[in-house]
């Protein structure tokens, strides 16, 4: 049955292709600057993602540690494992990352355990008041939180805008031929079964992007979450459905329960070949989650100097709504030289040569201008006070 | 034996002298009361670890207060709002007591139908080969079993599942209990799965109890004339009743308190009491398995030391009960 939802994905990725081949006359393969209107939107994930070959690294430190310890995310482990691999290699420098969850990773940075932390949603001021100081927030990749489900009939392509979503995860829409979601999918023959909704049974940045979604598009979400303060966040109060711990529990619990719909980070489902929706965006579009409608949802974002913000539901005709980032955590001012000297060449790694090993675990670069503020990010990094970059 | 044992030391040790002995005597009990007292010392500071733990979370919200709801939501905790509780932990007791009660309905029976078999039925070659297997299935890890559960047992229960919410489902008073959609992840998945982990705790210990009964028993039930089925009725099974009680509670230990298999398959559900045994719920040692890792909300981590400490005082208040009944069993 796996196998077979597979090849349907395969078959229906290529109609796509064809779709798109017909109707954008030879405007494809431009990745996010394509301006193909509407209909032909999701048609841009079509061919392969170039690298985006960043060279604006920072000079090397010299006298750096030869180790780096690092918690948090989950959302981000299979990424940094491949990082912390070829850094190893090439960089002669071991970082150890332990993948224990976005607010774990933020109390270890608070204890000061760690040379650095990672978290899904950024430190709020609140978080850092308990740090020992001044926290860097660095963005490290894009990826999407992806809508995944395992309905009989529908190997693919099932299209679902952010009120439906919402209904269906606070218990409002129960079966999948709910006339809701037959309106938004009148060529599918969808049967006539009950949802079973999963979600992270444990405190999750997966689920705060996803639920930060929710709240902006789904007023029947915020209402049956008791307002917007309730309605997003690292846990909700799930009105109902499945409890799945981590991405690999939630993937785990859709592709094993008919008639189940979940949210886990794309490479989750692409592992366990569950197909996902294609997501209503602000503009009206329904957009596949791929590299280039990824990077979309960047295009026209304006970043605080602090390099916190949202990147969900965002205005751009191709941008995959439910996108999100991850924040590597990293004190201001350094007290150790030979450490400070490190982070500041793994993080510039990360942020260059770094960038071109996202498409390898399907999470997405960072765009250009995000990602060269975020090597100012970096050049802020002191020594006791004193800037270490000049 | 003893005797010479005792001619020989000053032979071998010609400095020692009887007193040696007696210090030795006093080491001994030393030593042993020493290990016996960690034992107790170990739970008396468990108590209290878990009790300094939750102390923030018992004293903001009341020590009791945790027990009058069955809502568990840390996201509308604040530092400052006391009530209502936000952490309400009724439905993971629920949780716990439903589970085990299942586990036990299921497994008993089984357990000791097969210490019945591997006693007095099974071909004596059979015999040992059948004792090491079930006490095999107790030596596979418990994230084995759910993975196990997950993939084999889940599919395997659909149509039980099914099956139980489209008949027993529509009953009038007791459908509440069997209400459907069943998808799979339940509070009766995790009783199967808890009931074969229990089950060869159950048999082994039945076995032994069966291997003690009084052979001149058998003999006579025989010689009256009973088959083999009585013999096992009249001369095993009933003066062992009181064993097999002793045996179900060493199972509902462990089915109490198991957590990692009951996590994967039960569907975590922590938000209010799942009526149907066939939706999906959370237990005391689910919940915190879940949760501790990223217990960021104001008390949450205070209030999963809470569940903790609750989940003692259910293992003890249960235990206690169950030695009571085999107590009472034992006199009769």
């Amino acid at each position: 049955m796996r196998i077979a939802t597979m090849r349907a994905t395969v078959v229906a990725v290529g109609m796509l292709g064809l779709l798109d081949a017909c109707g954008s006359s030879g405007s494809g393969g431009g990745a996010a600057t394509t301006t193909a209107t509407t209909p032909g939107a999701t048609a841009v994930c079509k061919g392969t993602t170039q690298n985006p070959g960043y060279k604006n690294g920072l000079t090397k430190q010299p006298n750096q540690a030869t180790s780096l310890s690092g918690a948090g995310s989950t959302f981000v482990n299979s990424m940094m494992s491949v990082w912390t691999a070829a850094y190893a290699s090439t960089g002669g420098v071991q970082v150890a990352y332990q993948s224990i969850g976005s607010g774990a990773g933020i109390k270890q940075v608070q204890a000061g355990t760690v040379d650095f932390g990672d978290s899904d949603a950024y430190m709020k001021d609140a978080d850092i008041a308990l740090a020992k100081g001044p926290v860097l927030q660095i963005p490290l990749v894009l990826a999407p939180v992806v809508v995944t489900y395992n309905v009989s009939g529908v190997a693919s392509g099932l299209k679902l805008d952010g009120e439906t979503i919402g209904k269906i995860f606070a218990g409002k829409i129960t079966s999948w031929d709910d006339p809701a979601i037959k309106s938004e999918n009148p060529t599918v023959t969808l049967p006539s079964e009950p949802i079973a909704t999963v979600h992270r049974s444990d405190g999750s940045g997966t689920t705060d992007i996803f639920t930060d979604f929710l709240t902006k598009e789904s007023p029947s979400w915020v209402t049956a979450l008791g307002g917007a303060t309730q309605s997003r966040g690292k846990t909700v109060a799930w009105p109902n459905g499945i409890g799945g711990k981590g991405n690999d529990g939630v993937s785990g619990a859709v592709g094993q329960t008919e008639g189940a719909i979940g949210y886990v980070e794309l490479g989750y489902a692409l592992t366990q070949h569950l197909p996902y929706a294609n997501v209503k965006n602000k503009s009206g579009a329904f957009i596949e989650p791929c590299n280039q409608t990824v990077l979309a949802a960047t295009n026209g974002v304006t970043y605080p100097a602090d390099l916190r913000f949202d990147l969900t539901d965002a205005s751009d005709a191709q941008a995959y709504p439910i996108t999100g980032t991850t924040w590597a955590l990293v004190y201001q001012n350094q007290t150790d030289a030979a450490k400070a000297a490190a982070l500041i060449n793994f993080f510039s790694w990360v942020l260059t040569t770094g960038q071109d090993m996202t498409s390898t675990v399907n999470y997405q670069p960072l765009g250009k201008d995000l990602q060269q503020k975020c090597i100012d990010q970096l050049k802020k990094l002191t020594l006791n006070g004193r800037p270490i970059v000049s | 034996m003893t005797a010479q044992a005792g001619v020989d030391v000053p032979v071998v040790r010609p400095r020692g002298r009887a007193t040696r002995w007696l210090g030795g005597d006093g080491a001994f009990r030393v030593v042993v009361t020493a290990c016996s007292a960690v034992v107790l010392v170990t739970i008396v500071a468990m108590v209290i670890f878990l009790l300094v733990q939750g102390f923030d979370a018992m004293r903001h919200y009341g020590f009791f207060s945790f027990l009058t709801t069955a809502r568990w939501a840390p996201s509308e905790a604040t530092a400052t709002s006391a009530s209502p509780n936000p952490y309400g932990i009724l439905q993971f007791i629920y949780g716990t007591l439903i589970t085990s009660l299942i586990a036990m309905i299921l497994a008993v029976p089984v357990a000791v139908s097969v210490a019945l078999y591997i006693t007095n039925f099974a071909p004596l070659r059979l015999r040992r080969g059948l004792s090491s297997l079930v006490d095999l299935l107790a030596a596979v890890p418990s994230v084995v079993y759910g993975f196990w559960g997950i993939f084999a047992l889940l599919p395997a229960l659909k149509p039980i599942g099914g099956f139980l919410a489209s008949t027993l489902g529509k009953v009038p008073v007791i459908g509440v209990a069997f209400s459907g959609p069943y998808f799979g992840y339940s509070y009766f998945a995790a009783g199967v799965v808890l009931a074969i982990m229990v089950l060869p705790i159950i048999a082994a210990v039945c076995r032994e109890i069966f291997a003690t009964t009084a052979g001149s028993w058998k003999e006579a039930a025989t010689a009256l004339g009973a088959t083999r089925w009585e013999v096992a009725m009249v001369a095993v099974y009933r003066p062992s009743r009181t064993g097999i009680l002793g045996a179900s509670i060493l199972g509902l230990g462990r089915a109490l308190g198991e957590t990692i298999a009951v996590t994967m398959v039960i569907g975590n559900f922590v938000l209010s009491i799942n009526k149907s045994i066939l939706g999906q719920g959370a237990t005391m040692s689910s919940v915190i398995a879940n949760e501790f890792t990223e217990a960021v909300e104001p008390f949450h981590l205070q209030a999963l030391f809470v569940v903790g400490f609750w989940l003692l005082v259910v293992a003890l208040v249960v235990n206690i009960i169950a030695r009571r009944i085999v107590a009472a069993q034992a006199a009769l």
